[in-house]
C-alpha cells in the first residue's frame, strides 16, 4: 500500500465517521443509535490501524485494538443491556427538530474547517486534513447532548464526542503517547460504569430516563 | 520514594476501605490513611524546601514550589475533613440518609479522590494531568448523589455531564498542545512533560498555542467553576454530603485552577502577548460579579457558600490573569487561605444543618446560643471569607487589589463592587442564623471542633504574620510562573 492510497483510505474513513455522526443526529431510535455508535468506533479503529501502518507507529496498533474492544464491543454491549433491562424503546421528543439540528451540524463542520485552518497549514502529516472532521465530530457530539432530552442519548452523544477527540489525536499527531491513551481509555471505562449505575438511579427515582424531569435545582426568585 | 508513599497510601487506603466497608473502624482507618498522606506531604515539602525542585520516576513526577504547597494543602485538608466526617457521617447514617453500601462507597471514593488530586498535582505529564482530573471528577460523581434524593441525582447528573464535556474540550486543547510540542521536542511521551515544554516555550507555534488555550480555558475553566460555565457547581456542592462539599470547594477547584495556570505559563512563553491573561481576567471578573449578585438570592446555606467559592475562584483566576509578582503572590496566598476558610465554613455549616435537620437558612437560628462553637465558628469563618482583617483573605485580597490599581486601574471599580456586594450579602444572610433565640427545631449535639479551630487558626496566623518560609516559598513559586 503506497502513501497515496493510504491517505485516500484515511480521508474516506474520515468521511464515513462524519456520516455516522450525522446519522446519530438524525436518528431517534435508541437501538439504532447504539449501532451507529459501534460503527463509528469500528471505523475509528480501522483508521487508527491504517495510520499506524502508514506512519510505522506500533503503539497505534494497541490503541486500535483498545478502541475495538472498548468502543465497538464493550460500551455498545453495556448500553444494549441497559436499554433492554430498563425497557427503553423510543427516544422522547427532541428539543429542536431534526432538519434544524442537521443544518446546525453542517454549520459546525464549516466552523471546524475554519478553526483548524492554522493547524492544517503547519502540519506535515498526511492525516492533517481529517483534523477538521475530528473537531466536527466533537462538536456534533456536543450538539447531540444539548438537543436531546433522554439520558441514554446524552451519554451516546458524550461517547461520540470522546470518539471525536480520539480521532483528533490520531490525525493531528499520530496519536497521543501510549500512557495517555491508556489513561483516557481507563477513564472512559470508569465513566461507563458510572452512567450505568446512574441510569438505574434515575430510572428508580424519576420513573423514566427523560432528563427534563430533572429541573428542581434552580435559582428561586 | 516519598512520592510513592504520598500517592500509594490513599490508593491502598481506597482499596482497603472498599474491602472493609461499613464496619466499625472504617472512619478511623480513613483518618489514619489521610494522616499518613498528610505526613508524607509535609515530608515532601520539607525536602523540596531544602533541596529545591525535584523529579522522580524517570521524569514522570515533578515537584516544585508551586505544586508542593498545593499538595501539602490538599493532604492537610483531606485529613481534617476525614476527622470531621467521622462523626458527621455516623450521624447521617443514624438519620438513615445513607445505607450500608453508601458508607462503603463513601470511604473508598474519598481516598480515591485524594489520590486523583495528588496525582494531578505531582505529575509532570500534561496528558496524565488531564486523566487524573477526570478521575477526580468521576470519583466524586457518585458521592454527590450519595443520598439518592431526586435533587441529589439531578445535581450529580449535571456534574457528570457538564464537567465531562468541559474536560473533554481540555483534552482537545492538550492534543493541540502536543501537536505544537511534537514539532520541537520530537514524538513520544517526552513532548508532554511540563519540564521539557517550559524550556522550549519560545519555539512553540504561537497560533496553535492560542487556539489550544481557548480549549484549555473552557475545559479547565468549567472545573474551576468560572461563569458562565459554573452551572453545575452550586448544585454539586450543595447536594452531596458536607465533607464532600468541603473538599470539592476547598480542594478540587484549586486543582483545576492549578492545571489552567500551568498551561497559561506555556502559552504566555510562546505568544509573548497578554492574550491568555486577558481571557482569564475576563472570566475571573465576570465570575466575581455574577457570583456576588447570586449570593443575595440564596435560600439554601450550602448553595450560598458554593456561590462564594465561585466568587473566590474568580478572584484567584483574575489575579493569575493579571500576572506580575504581586498579583501572582496574592493569588497563591488566596488559594491557600480560601481553601482553609471555606472548608472550615462547610464543617460548621454541616453541623448547623444537622442540628436543624435542614439546609434552609430561614429555619436556622440561634446558633451561638445553641452551640457557641458552631455559631462563632460560622461567624468568624464568614468574617474571614468576606475579607475582614486580620484574617488571611484580607491580606491576599489587599495584594490583588493593589496590583489591580497599579496594572489595570479600569478593572478596580468592578472588583470592588463584587467584593462589596459579596460582603454585604454574606453578612446579611449569616447574621440572623448565628444570632437570636434557640428555635424549637434545634437539637443539641456533639460536634467535631478540632478541624474548624485548626483551620481558622491557620487563616488567622497567615493574616497576622506570614511566616518567613511561606513567603519565600511563594516567591519561588512566583518565579516559576513568570
Amino acid at each position: 500500500m503506497d502513501l497515496q492510497t493510504a491517505a485516500q483510505i484515511n480521508s474516506f474513513l474520515a468521511a464515513f465517521v462524519l456520516l455516522t455522526a450525522f446519522g446519530m443526529l438524525a436518528q431517534k431510535r435508541i437501538s439504532s443509535l447504539i449501532h451507529l455508535f459501534a460503527w463509528q468506533g469500528f471505523l475509528l479503529s480501522v483508521n487508527t490501524a491504517i495510520v499506524g501502518y502508514l506512519a510505522n507507529k506500533h503503539h497505534l496498533y494497541i490503541s486500535s485494538v483498545l478502541t475495538l474492544s472498548l468502543k465497538v464491543v464493550l460500551l455498545p454491549y453495556i448500553l444494549h443491556v441497559l436499554v433492554v433491562r430498563l425497557k427503553i424503546r423510543r427516544e422522547v421528543e427532541t428539543l429542536v427538530n431534526i432538519p434544524m439540528t442537521m443544518l446546525i451540524g453542517l454549520a459546525l463542520v464549516i466552523f471546524s474547517y475554519h478553526l483548524t485552518a492554522p493547524v492544517r497549514e503547519l502540519s506535515t502529516l498526511i492525516t492533517r486534513s481529517t483534523l477538521a472532521i475530528a473537531l466536527a465530530t466533537v462538536m456534533i457530539g456536543l450538539l447531540m447532548m444539548i438537543t436531546r432530552k433522554h439520558a441514554v442519548t446524552q451519554i451516546i452523544g458524550f461517547l461520540a464526542l470522546e470518539n471525536g477527540l480520539f480521532f483528533a489525536a490520531t490525525s493531528a499527531t499520530y496519536g497521543m503517547p501510549l500512557v495517555v491513551e491508556l489513561g483516557v481509555a481507563l477513564d472512559v471505562l470508569i465513566a461507563a460504569f458510572i452512567f450505568g449505575i446512574f441510569f438505574f438511579h434515575i430510572h428508580t427515582t424519576f420513573d423514566s430516563l427523560n432528563v427534563e424531569q430533572m429541573a428542581r435545582l434552580k435559582e428561586e426568585d | 520514594m516519598i512520592l510513592l508513599i504520598l500517592l500509594g497510601v490513599p490508593l491502598v487506603a481506597a482499596a482497603a476501605l472498599g474491602f472493609i466497608g461499613d464496619r466499625r473502624l472504617a472512619p478511623e482507618i480513613n483518618i489514619i490513611g489521610s494522616a499518613a498522606t498528610c505526613a508524607a506531604g509535609f515530608d515532601l515539602a520539607f525536602q523540596v524546601y531544602e533541596h529545591g525542585p525535584m523529579m522522580a520516576g524517570g521524569k514522570f513526577f515533578f515537584v516544585d514550589a508551586f505544586n508542593v504547597y498545593l499538595a501539602v494543602l490538599t493532604s492537610f485538608v483531606s485529613m481534617t475533613t476525614a476527622v470531621f466526617s467521622r462523626r458527621y457521617m455516623r450521624r447521617e447514617r443514624e438519620h438513615g440518609r445513607v445505607g450500608h453500601v453508601g458508607m462503603r462507597f463513601y470511604h473508598a471514593m474519598f481516598q480515591l479522590f485524594i489520590f486523583a488530586m495528588l496525582l494531578c498535582l505531582l505529575t509532570n505529564n500534561i496528558g496524565v494531568l488531564w486523566i487524573a482530573m477526570e478521575l477526580a471528577t468521576l470519583s466524586t460523581v457518585l458521592l454527590v448523589s450519595l443520598y439518592r434524593t431526586p435533587t441529589a441525582i439531578e445535581a450529580a447528573w449535571k456534574y457528570f455531564i457538564l464537567c465531562g464535556v468541559g474536560i473533554s474540550l481540555a483534552l482537545f486543547g492538550t492534543v493541540l498542545l502536543y501537536f505544537a510540542a511534537e514539532k520541537v521536542l520530537g514524538e513520544g511521551g517526552d513532548a508532554l512533560l511540563w519540564t521539557n515544554l517550559s524550556q522550549v516555550t519560545g519555539q512553540l507555534e504561537p497560533t496553535v498555542l492560542s487556539l489550544a488555550f481557548v480549549f484549555l480555558m473552557v475545559g479547565y475553566g468549567t472545573k474551576v467553576g468560572l461563569v458562565p460555565l459554573h452551572n453545575w457547581l452550586p448544585d454539586a456542592h450543595s447536594e452531596g454530603p458536607t465533607p464532600i462539599s468541603a473538599v470539592l470547594s476547598g480542594l478540587l477547584l484549586n486543582i483545576a485552577l492549578y492545571a489552567l495556570v500551568r498551561c497559561k505559563v506555556l502559552v504566555d512563553g510562546s505568544t509573548h502577548t497578554h492574550h491568555a491573561g486577558n481571557i482569564m481576567m475576563g472570566f475571573g471578573l465576570l465570575s466575581i460579579l455574577v457570583a456576588a449578585f447570586s449570593l443575595l438570592r440564596q435560600k439554601d446555606i450550602k448553595r450560598m457558600f458554593s456561590y462564594s467559592s465561585i466568587e473566590h475562584m474568580g478572584i484567584a483566576t483574575f489575579a493569575f490573569g493579571l500576572g506580575g509578582p504581586i498579583a501572582t503572590f496574592g493569588a497563591l496566598l488566596h488559594m491557600l487561605v480560601h481553601s482553609l476558610a471555606k472548608s472550615a465554613i462547610f464543617f460548621t455549616v454541616g453541623h448547623a444543618s444537622q442540628m436543624h435537620r435542614t439546609q434552609e437558612m430561614d429555619k436556622i437560628q440561634g446558633l451561638i446560643r445553641g452551640n457557641p462553637l458552631v455559631g462563632w465558628g460560622l461567624m468568624f469563618g464568614v468574617m474571614a471569607i468576606v475579607g475582614m482583617p486580620p484574617f488571611g483573605i484580607f491580606t491576599s485580597e489587599f495584594l490583588i487589589l493593589t496590583a489591580t490599581i497599579k496594572d489595570a486601574p479600569l478593572m478596580t471599580p468592578f472588583l470592588l463592587l463584587g467584593l462589596g456586594v459579596a460582603f454585604a450579602a454574606l453578612f446579611r444572610k449569616v447574621q440572623p442564623m448565628v444570632a437570636g433565640e434557640v428555635p424549637s427545631n434545634q437539637r443539641s449535639m456533639k460536634v467535631s471542633h478540632l478541624p474548624v479551630l485548626f483551620h481558622m487558626l491557620l487563616v488567622l496566623v497567615v493574616g497576622l504574620y506570614l511566616p518567613d518560609f511561606l513567603s519565600r516559598w511563594f516567591h519561588t513559586a512566583v518565579e516559576v510562573l513568570k
